[in-house]
């Protein structure tokens, strides 16, 4: 494909005109579902299309495109998308999170902590988060206008109920401001308080869905949980074998035939820039 | 010593060339070209334009061609290709009954005034494979001879037209204040009119739908339908520019038109009368049409207070699941990396297991 | 928060009438109910009465009327002219509706105990420890055995799916509770049990009861007054057993002889 004929991000610019206004409706509404005319992009449907749109809409020449995929920039999908952006916008990418100001994520927040100024866009597969329990989005609709959420925690208690805890693993519903159920997209748990009063700006795309949705920064997203049994995060017994942290998600490699296994930093630019001289950096 | 993995953007490449590769086959035999799938293999190129919702011969021949057969892949490749085009125009409504026709059957009536024509359709032929088609040489003498021009008229009145007149079939509602939904423009909502309905359906995935008016057949829903008329041919596209004020013809398209006649008893606010599924298509797709006709029907079922009983009745159900390009995008995504998810999950069952095991040994 | 007086009805209906096209289902209904009645509403199918449920439990918007409650928290109040969400938000509060199928009214793939607690989680409940127990509680007083608590009601038989219904919808204390025939579709023996728990329960949490049933045999064991319906009318009402033994109208005569005695 030759970027020639494509118009600067691959979208024209009435398409990022109707994307920037839907997402300056979803600031406004921290956590509500703003429904958009999504457009069929070079890539499939599920494969971050509602990220790249976002994406498309808000980068400009300026800007420092960094794209990770289960944490790493360097994972299949993750490349595919910043080759599409260095193709269609030309703009430079970068693996350092400290240093991007766009960052395109897929089921992971970095662990490095992110300053205002700096705007995540998440990848979004199922954007409603009561989709479980209802598959029709009349009802879905209805719920959020009712904050009738009572059967998200109806969730919670069957868990515990049935096997002494909460099993969701990822994707962990949030309220955000005090008001809109939102899922968060298929991030661990381990990431969800880092959603918590960011100083960034979090924008999440659904292509397929045609949902987006935002939490402006400074804003409050609380883990749904019972008082008699609060928010658990994920915990390891080992560090990472790379580069010793024991406060990141970790990734784990089975290593030789017997099955032996080794924890490594999900976050590739994190172990890195652990491992790296400080002055380096 | 675990060295993090940074394969990632040459795997993919070495990947795309042996697509080139199995793509192109072998070297040593002609390479396909775009004007032979566009000629010959027109009903490929028909179902990729329906689908992909623009119609280009030509696109969509290349299209095939680079999907190398796949056509739900070349579907996807016409879409992504018509979000780049800029829109500048609307076209009138197209009048169908002034439809330049190839092909024009209606199983209603034994006979109508114009005429009943079979056209080229697979109908009636014996599905026999022809071996001589095998033989790649083409035979002088075997030179598909076309029947002489029959004396078709002008124009064929729609057969629906008498059942009208007769007042025995719903009128269709002639609205000028009526403001056509635009998919394409705005995001699904639900109820959804029937204009936004047709259009989902219009570039819907033929298998899918298929299956669906089949259902309603079998009894998941029935309708009673007939095939009042289907028609086949070619018309024009006319647009109104600002600067002229009248209509300019700005080229032909070919279409499939079907009318189905479906059954009505009447209900506390509506007199007994036929009812319509309708089903318009690019090209030859007639299967596909017909399909969508059944379809709409029966995604009417509210109107005429029918009950929802049956997938093929349920608006949200059809018109969230038929689009082919949606379809395949979420169900091959599995294939992306889940690793951390999966993590996740895996931890917690670890964890139950271990639990479970400690309860069991101190018991 | 508002007591209303023995005086104050919980809930009075004048004029209410409901039509669809052409058809009236419910022409000019009219009552007052007051806390610790049970009012039945008996006639054919077609009368209307399951209309007039449907009008008070806020799923149907009247076409005329009002139907005046008195809401725990925002005194009295015309269902028939609030707003679908605010109309939604308050009968879900305030009220209870049984349906004649529990599995109507029930989550049949969550456990019994989390269909009993999600009003509670509904309402803004946060402890797990103190919803397990309501729900046990509730279990044990609709008579189901509290070890069952984490079964799915699709396990249970009809009873038992009706006990765990009314289980649901009582457990937020409504103080009125509307009843689609409850007993219906089930053995004469296990009808009798649920009547039972239906009467004490009544008696116990001093609930208001609105009971339509075409069993006038149901409405005699439990209803204080009663309500014959016809084409959409009241055509009489009065104390349940006068209006049993002693039937003024030619059509309530009519319904009461048609009854084969016990």
């Amino acid at each position: 494909m030759t970027a020639s004929g494509y118009n600067f991000a691959y979208l024209d610019e009435q398409s990022k005109r109707m994307i920037r206004r839907a997402l300056l409706k979803a600031v406004a509404i921290p956590g509500y579902q703003v429904p958009f005319a999504g457009r069929e992009m070079p890539l499939p449907y599920g494969w971050g299309t509602g990220g790249i749109q976002v994406t498309a809409s808000i980068i400009g020449r300026k800007d420092r495109l960094k794209v990770i995929d289960q944490g790493a920039d360097d994972t299949t999908n993750a490349v595919s998308i910043r080759k599409f952006f260095a193709r269609t916008a030309g703009v430079a990418t970068t693996t350092r999170t400290a240093e991007a100001s766009i960052i395109q994520t897929r089921h992971r927040i970095p662990e490095t902590p992110l300053r205002h100024g700096q705007i995540m866009v998440y990848q979004v597969p199922i954007p409603e988060p009561l989709r479980w329990l209802e598959p029709r989005e009349t009802q879905t609709r209805r719920m959020h206008a009712l904050a009738d959420y009572g059967a998200m925690h109806l969730k919670l208690y069957e868990d515990i109920a049935r096997f002494g805890r909460v099993t969701t693993a990822y994707d962990y519903p949030v309220q955000v401001n005090g008001r809109y159920l939102m899922s968060p997209s298929p991030i661990p748990r381990l990431d969800n308080p880092k959603l918590d009063r960011s100083p960034a700006l979090q924008l999440f795309g659904a292509g397929r869905e045609k949902r987006i949705y935002a939490v402006p920064p400074f804003t409050s997203v609380k883990s749904l949980d019972f008082a008699d049994h609060p928010f658990a995060v994920e915990r390891w017994s080992s560090r990472c074998a790379r580069c010793g942290a024991d406060d990141s998600y970790l990734d784990e490699i089975v290593v030789d035939d017997r099955g032996g296994r080794s924890f490594i930093c999900s976050d590739t630019d994190y172990c890195d820039s652990r491992l790296r001289p400080r002055a380096a950096e | 010593m675990y060295v993090a993995v940074k394969g990632g953007e040459a795997a993919i490449e070495a990947a795309h060339r042996l697509l080139d590769r199995d793509r192109r086959g072998d070297p040593t035999a002609p390479a396909l070209t775009v004007a032979q799938i566009e000629g010959q293999l027109r009903l490929a190129v028909d179902r990729v334009m329906t689908e992909g919702a623009l119609y280009d011969r030509r696109l969509a021949a290349l299209a095939i061609k680079q999907a190398a057969g796949d056509l739900v892949e070349a579907i996807f490749l016409l879409r992504a290709y018509r979000t780049t085009l800029p829109r500048f125009a609307v076209s009138l409504p197209i009048e169908t009954a002034g439809m330049d026709v190839d092909r024009r059957i209606s199983a209603i009536f034994k006979d109508v005034p114009g005429g009943q024509y079979l056209g080229p359709t697979f109908d009636y032929t014996h599905r026999l494979l022809d071996f001589g088609l095998a033989d790649d040489v083409a035979d002088p003498e075997k030179e598909v001879v076309a029947p002489a021009a029959a004396a078709m008229p002008s124009a064929l009145l729609p057969v629906m037209g008498w059942l009208e007149q007769e007042g025995l079939l719903e009128p269709e509602r002639e609205n000028p204040e009526l403001v056509v939904g635009d998919i394409t423009r705005e995001p699904p909502q639900y109820p959804a009119t029937r204009d936004v309905r047709l259009q989902a359906l219009a570039r819907g995935d033929e298998g899918f739908l298929l299956s669906l008016a089949y259902s309603t057949q079998r009894g998941y829903g029935r309708n009673h339908p007939f095939a009042g008329e289907i028609r086949s041919g070619r018309t024009t596209v006319e647009i109104v520019p600002e600067e002229l004020g009248f209509a300019i013809a700005i080229g032909e398209i070919e279409l499939t038109e079907c009318q189905l006649v479906n059954q009505f008893k009447g209900s506390a606010s509506q007199p007994p009368q036929f009812t319509r599924g309708y089903g318009l298509v690019f090209g030859r797709c007639e299967r596909k049409a017909m399909a969508m006709a059944l379809v709409d029907r029966s995604l009417r079922a509210a109107e005429f207070e029918e009950t929802v009983t049956a997938p093929a009745q349920d608006e949200e159900f059809v018109l969230s699941h038929a689009d082919n390009v949606e379809a395949s995008g979420f169900v091959q995504h599995l294939k992306l990396p889940h690793y951390v998810d999966f993590q996740a999950e895996l931890d917690i069952v670890r964890q139950m297991r271990a639990e479970e095991a400690r309860q069991e040994a101190a018991e | 928060m508002m007591t209303p007086s023995a005086e104050q009805p919980l809930l009075t209906v004048e004029g209410l009438t409901k039509r669809f096209g052409a058809r009236t289902a419910c022409r000019d209904i009219g009552f007052s109910l007051w806390p610790g009645e049970v009012l039945g509403v008996v006639g054919e199918s077609g009368s209307g009465k399951t209309t007039l449920l449907g009008c008070i439990a806020g799923q149907l918007t009247p076409s005329a009327g009002q139907v005046w409650f008195e809401a725990r928290e925002s005194g009295r109040v015309d269902l028939a002219a609030l707003a679908e969400s605010d109309r939604r938000r308050l009968v879900g509060h305030d009220m209870g509706f049984v349906h004649q199928n529990p599995r109507d009214g029930l989550r049949l793939d969550v456990s019994a105990g989390g269909n009993i607690g999600e009003p509670l989680m509904r309402a803004g409940m946060r402890h797990y420890g103190t919803i397990r127990g309501l729900a046990a509680e509730w279990l044990g007083r609709v008579e189901i055995d509290a070890t069952r608590i984490d079964e799915n009601p699709r396990r249970f038989s009809g009873g038992m799916q009706q006990r765990l219904q009314i289980a649901r919808n009582l457990v937020t204390n409504p103080r009125l509770v509307l009843m689609d025939e409850p007993t219906g579709g089930l053995d004469v023996s296990v009808q009798a049990r649920l009547l039972d728990l239906i009467r004490q329960l009544v008696a116990d949490l001093g609930l208001a009861v609105i009971l339509v049933t075409h069993d006038l045999g149901v409405a005699r064991l439990l209803a204080h007054r009663l309500m014959v319906m016809q084409d959409g009318r009241i055509v009489e009402a009065g104390l349940t057993d006068q209006v049993l033994d002693d039937p003024h109208e030619p059509y309530t005569q009519l319904l009461v002889s048609s009854v084969l005695p016990l």
